[in-house]
């Protein structure tokens, strides 16, 4: 129940995007259209949860024993570069069309907050390995589905009639500030 | 001549590249830790800190890089930097960095600092390069303490954590929450958008 309630809390109340404006980079850039933003989510979500995996393993059974802890940021950033190069060399061997759909999306990761903010989390809050990769997968959910209604919305906006100053990200901005506003409203879901 | 240009380095990224209101990179930091000026005063500090000190290390070694590597040179130069920026303050402003929590570590990867390494720092002089990354830093550190004074005053009703507005003022709790960052944010985009053409 524990973990249904993490993954709960990380998708809808706590979203990544909009409580704790991690990956708006993305967020802005890649939500013009609903199926980039499917693409785009469904590579963030598994990049976040191989990270959550390692960067866990890492970080208790390496970094912490050995009194590295200082290295923590050097050691969680390279191992997100190095893990989207490896999932980048994998679906390119093993599934060429799902290599056609991610692959543009991929090196964007790299540089997405969301995906160390995610490790940097996980050890503030200090989830066991189990409760740490339903928080990722928890996280990649929200991300896509923050994702998805923003592109959703947008692609719909296109033939709005925006005052001249506020047209592309100033009114994506407040799009934005709209649904943060929709989604307080999951905060009174679960006692979490 | 020369030195005017050099100012000109310093300028641009105060407003015509405004790194936050018209480049549109580090919206993380801006929008998360803006709840109140000394924050956003703090975060705007490090973030100089850490960009002038990594573009200065990456002008420095920009002919010695070779260019496939460069990318994981530069994360590992700026993510060392930070490290020392997030103990310094972990250790002196204890209060302070348990207010920013994981958006100090985050500034890692924000854009501001990579796209500088890499378009400027990775190309340039070290003089150019130290001229262009504190006038971002300052662009990037103005927008912060703008949108962090406003949601204070309307959100707190005080400023710097004194009292500004009279007690009969209704705070908007709202401008302190996420959605304030958003708003007020947006609104500032399309203000500056206001500003940069009128000047035109």
């Amino acid at each position: 129940m524990n973990l249904i309630l993490i993954l709960i809390s990380a998708a809808l109340i706590h979203n990544f995007v909009l409580t704790y404006f991690l990956g708006i980079c993305p967020f802005l850039g890649v939500s013009r259209r609903i199926s980039s933003a499917v693409g785009m989510g469904i590579a963030v979500t598994f990049v976040m949860t191989l990270t959550a995996i390692v960067t866990w393993l890492l970080y208790y059974k390496f970094l912490l024993p050995f009194n590295l802890v200082y290295l923590e940021y050097v050691v969680f950033i390279l191992v997100i570069a190095s893990l989207v190069q490896i999932v980048e060399m994998v679906i390119r061997k093993i599934s060429p069309p799902l290599y056609q759909a991610l692959g543009i999306y991929l090196p964007l990761i790299t540089t997405n907050c969301a995906i160390l903010g995610l490790a940097l989390f996980m050890v503030l809050k200090e989830y066991n390995f189990i409760q740490s990769v339903f928080f990722a997968l928890g996280a990649g959910i929200g991300f896509t589905l923050a994702l998805l209604i923003m592109a959703g919305i947008r692609e719909d906006l296109e033939f709005a009639d925006i005052p001249e100053p506020l047209k592309g990200p100033g009114i994506a901005l407040i799009i934005a500030g709209l649904l943060a506003l929709a989604f307080m409203g999951f905060s009174g879901l679960l006692a979490v | 001549m020369k030195n005017k240009n050099l100012f000109l380095e310093f300028k641009k990224g105060l407003i015509a590249q405004n790194p936050v209101l018209v480049q549109f990179l580090g919206m993380c930091p801006t929008l998360a830790v803006t709840t109140s000026a000394i924050n956003a005063l703090t975060m705007g500090l490090a973030v100089i800190f850490v960009l002038v000190a990594s573009t200065f290390f990456v002008s420095v070694i920009r002919k010695i890089v070779l260019p496939q590597v460069r990318i994981a040179v530069f994360t590992i130069i700026i993510a060392t930097f930070v490290t020392i920026a997030d103990l310094f303050l972990k250790a002196k402003f204890p209060q302070l960095s348990k207010a920013l929590g994981p958006y100090v570590p985050l500034i890692v990867v924000n854009c501001i600092i990579l796209g500088r390494c890499e378009a400027f720092a990775s190309k340039n002089s070290i003089f150019s390069s130290f001229l262009d990354a504190l006038g971002m830093g300052c662009g990037f550190t103005l927008a912060l303490l703008i949108l962090g004074s406003i949601r204070e005053i309307l959100g707190n009703g005080s400023l710097f954590g004194k009292m500004i507005l009279p007690e009969a003022y209704k705070p908007l709790i709202v401008m302190l929450l996420p959605p304030g960052a958003f708003l007020g944010l947006g609104v500032m985009v399309g203000i500056m958008n206001l500003i940069i053409k009128k000047k035109r």
